[in-house]
């Protein structure tokens, strides 16, 4: 069956990507199966400068899922296309850029960096930083600024497919979809973490340093569905749905609602081999619940009369 | 760097070592040989039973005690929900794992070698033991809450000389860290090597002494762990310089003088 996914412009050898700050930059991975066997690998957060991230504890195991805080550790940029990306090149399998800035200038700056980089083939704008300047809301909270984020990025990098992606903590995520789809996003992707929180009745304490943190894994999977679901029927471009996939079975479901494409992300820590089979699982499955391709089941989701 | 992979393996024997009690019970886990190229003292592996199913997601680290070709053992005890599930495994339950993963302990063999462990940190000093090529410079310190004989100290004593501090009373910590003191300084002069796996408070000890005396000592450390191969960021630590660094690929073993506890 033709597995190849066509993401207005971004060509995928298959549906599975892998999702940024649970894959590394890739080659953490590359041990464990063969990274050409991902249609693509989006890598870890970058910034303009290097962050140290959140002090620790940052991670908590919650009932089927987990809460990170991380903080966007990262080298920052320029490490980032020096080190990272020429270990990524020469291989065929699409590597994305996630961007981390806090306010529209700095994610232009950032993209302009990465706007001639010829080993990236998209860049994944992620809009999740509690922008100061605006009062505090972050910027995937706020229709009015993720346009202006989109726009930003798409004139510093005007070259590159930009994914922008979407955070499920918002009242109405088709608004958001249509907002980034207005600032001239080529594709998004969605879910981010949901916004949650662990404490311990014992030490009378939050789990997390950072206090409130990113809840993501199979707990967040209906939410998930849901967004992606809305964000399909609100705009033209096509969707990249995430959050809690961790079977075939699970990836599917997200084609059915009318995802293009879908990331892997917590799945990855249940064992790190786990995103490579995806794609041939996924295969094998359609082909056994009598789908034609992976095109005519995408969307085909039959609704209740 | 030894090559690594990951394996569904499965589980040949789970064999309760010492008395149950309170604290937590101490077992020893043998799995099938996951085909490994070689492993080294210190490293540890990831292990995630399949039927956790989507309920725990991320595997347990675990400090390699032996892997000879044939079995992966290793010493747990049992301290919250993973590793209790872990030890109600039966014979062929399978367990997905991952490894060797993380640096080794620095190995010396003519260098008089100082292993201090604090409880349970006594796990990666088996396989340390099993492949030093001259046990006899080696020289183990166990400072334990729990029976001694629920600690795989008494099968290492008879390989090196070996030393033990019970820890429960105010007046036992205080002896210990005496002890401990003395231990360190003895190790400096003669520019022996000082390993050291447990609590954070006693590895915290052991690096005060190491720098107050000059020793050359390694800590390993078990921070939390989600994915054990550098990618999540989840257990990073703060090298000399003040940077997070994760404990899974940098470490789990630290030079005393470039970790902060
Ligand atoms: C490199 C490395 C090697 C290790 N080697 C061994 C070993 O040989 N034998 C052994 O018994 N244990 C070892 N540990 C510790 C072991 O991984 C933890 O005890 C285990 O993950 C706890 O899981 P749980 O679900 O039972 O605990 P949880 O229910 O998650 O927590 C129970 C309690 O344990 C603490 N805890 C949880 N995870 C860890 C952790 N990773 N380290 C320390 N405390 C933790 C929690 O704070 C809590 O107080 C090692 C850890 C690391 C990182
Ligand atoms: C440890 C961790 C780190 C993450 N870091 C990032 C990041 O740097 N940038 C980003 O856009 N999303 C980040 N995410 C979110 C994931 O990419 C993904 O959107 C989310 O986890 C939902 O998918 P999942 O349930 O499959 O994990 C991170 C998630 C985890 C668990
Ligand atoms: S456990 Fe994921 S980076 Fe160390």
């Amino acid at each position: 069956m033709d597995m190849n996914v066509s993401l207005n412009g971004l060509e995928l050898k298959n549906p599975v990507m892998t999702a940024s700050g649970t894959f590394g930059f890739g080659l953490e991975f590359a041990p464990y199966g063969d990274l050409e066997q991902l249609g693509g690998l989006v890598a870890k957060g970058i910034s303009l400068k290097p962050r140290e991230g959140n002090p620790m504890p940052r991670i908590a195991e919650t009932p089927c899922g987990m809460l990170n805080a991380i903080g966007i550790q990262n080298p920052g940029v320029e490490d980032f296309v020096t080190k990272a990306l020429p270990a990524l090149k020469n291989r065929d399998v699409a590597v994305l850029a996630n961007l981390y800035a806090c306010d529209a200038e700095e994610f232009g700056e950032l993209a302009a960096v990465l706007a001639d980089e010829d080993g990236i083939a998209a860049l994944e704008v992620n809009v999740s930083c509690p922008n100061v300047k605006e009062g505090g809301i972050a910027f995937g909270q706020d229709p009015a600024q993720i346009t202006r984020v989109t726009e930003a990025v798409k004139k510093k990098a005007p070259g590159k497919h930009v994914m922008v992606k979407l955070s499920p903590n918002v009242t109405d995520i088709a608004v958001c979809a249509k907002a980034a789809a207005e600032g001239g996003a080529d594709s998004l992707s969605l879910i981010n973490t949901l916004s949650g929180m662990a404490v311990d009745v014992r030490k009378r304490a939050p789990r997390i340093a950072n206090v409130i943190a990113g809840l993501s894994g199979p707990a967040i999977k209906p939410v998930a569905l849901r967004c992606v679901y809305q964000a399909v029927q609100a705009v033209d471009i096509p969707v990249v749905g995430m959050g809690g996939i961790a079977s075939a079975e699970d990836a599917l479901e997200f084609i059915l609602v009318g995802a293009h494409a879908v990331q892997v992300g917590t799945a990855n820590f249940l064992r790190p081999d786990f995103a490579f089979g995806l794609a041939k699982e996924m295969e094998s499955l359609l082909k056994s619940i009598g789908a034609t391709s992976l095109e005519e089941f995408r969307g085909s989701l039959q609704l209740p009369l | 760097m030894s090559l690594r992979n990951c394996r569904i393996v499965k589980v040949l024997e789970v064999s309760p070592v010492g008395q149950s009690n309170s604290a937590g019970d101490f077992f020893e886990l043998k799995l099938e040989y996951p085909d490994w190229d070689g492993w080294k003292p210190g490293q540890f592996v990831m292990i995630r039973p399949t039927n956790w199913e989507l309920d725990m997601l991320w595997g347990r680290p675990f400090s390699i005690c032996s892997a000879d070709g044939t079995s992966l053992t290793l010493f747990i005890q049992s301290v919250g929900r993973g590793t209790s599930r872990i030890a109600k495994l039966v014979p062929g339950d399978e367990v997905t794992v991952w490894g060797p993963l993380g640096n080794n302990l620095a190995v010396e063999p003519d260098t008089p070698t100082l292993l201090l462990a604090g409880g349970i940190g006594i796990a990666p000093f088996c396989g340390y033991v099993e492949q030093h090529s001259a046990p006899e410079n080696l020289k183990l310190f166990l400072a334990h809450r729990l029976p001694l004989e629920c600690y795989p100290y008494e099968a290492l004593c008879g390989k090196v000389d070996g030393q033990s501090m019970i820890d429960r009373k105010p007046e036992d910590l205080k002896a210990i860290i005496a002890t401990l003191k003395d231990l360190i300084r003895e190790y400096a002069e003669q520019d022996g090597l000082i390993l050291c796996c447990g609590p954070t408070p006693f590895m915290k000890t052991v690096q005060t002494f190491a720098n107050e005396f000059g020793a050359r000592a390694q800590v390993s450390l078990e921070n939390r762990m989600a994915c054990g191969v550098g990618a999540c960021l989840g257990c990073v630590t703060k090298d000399g310089e003040g940077h997070h660094v994760q404990v899974c690929t940098r470490g789990p073993v630290f030079w005393t003088d470039k970790v902060e506890l």
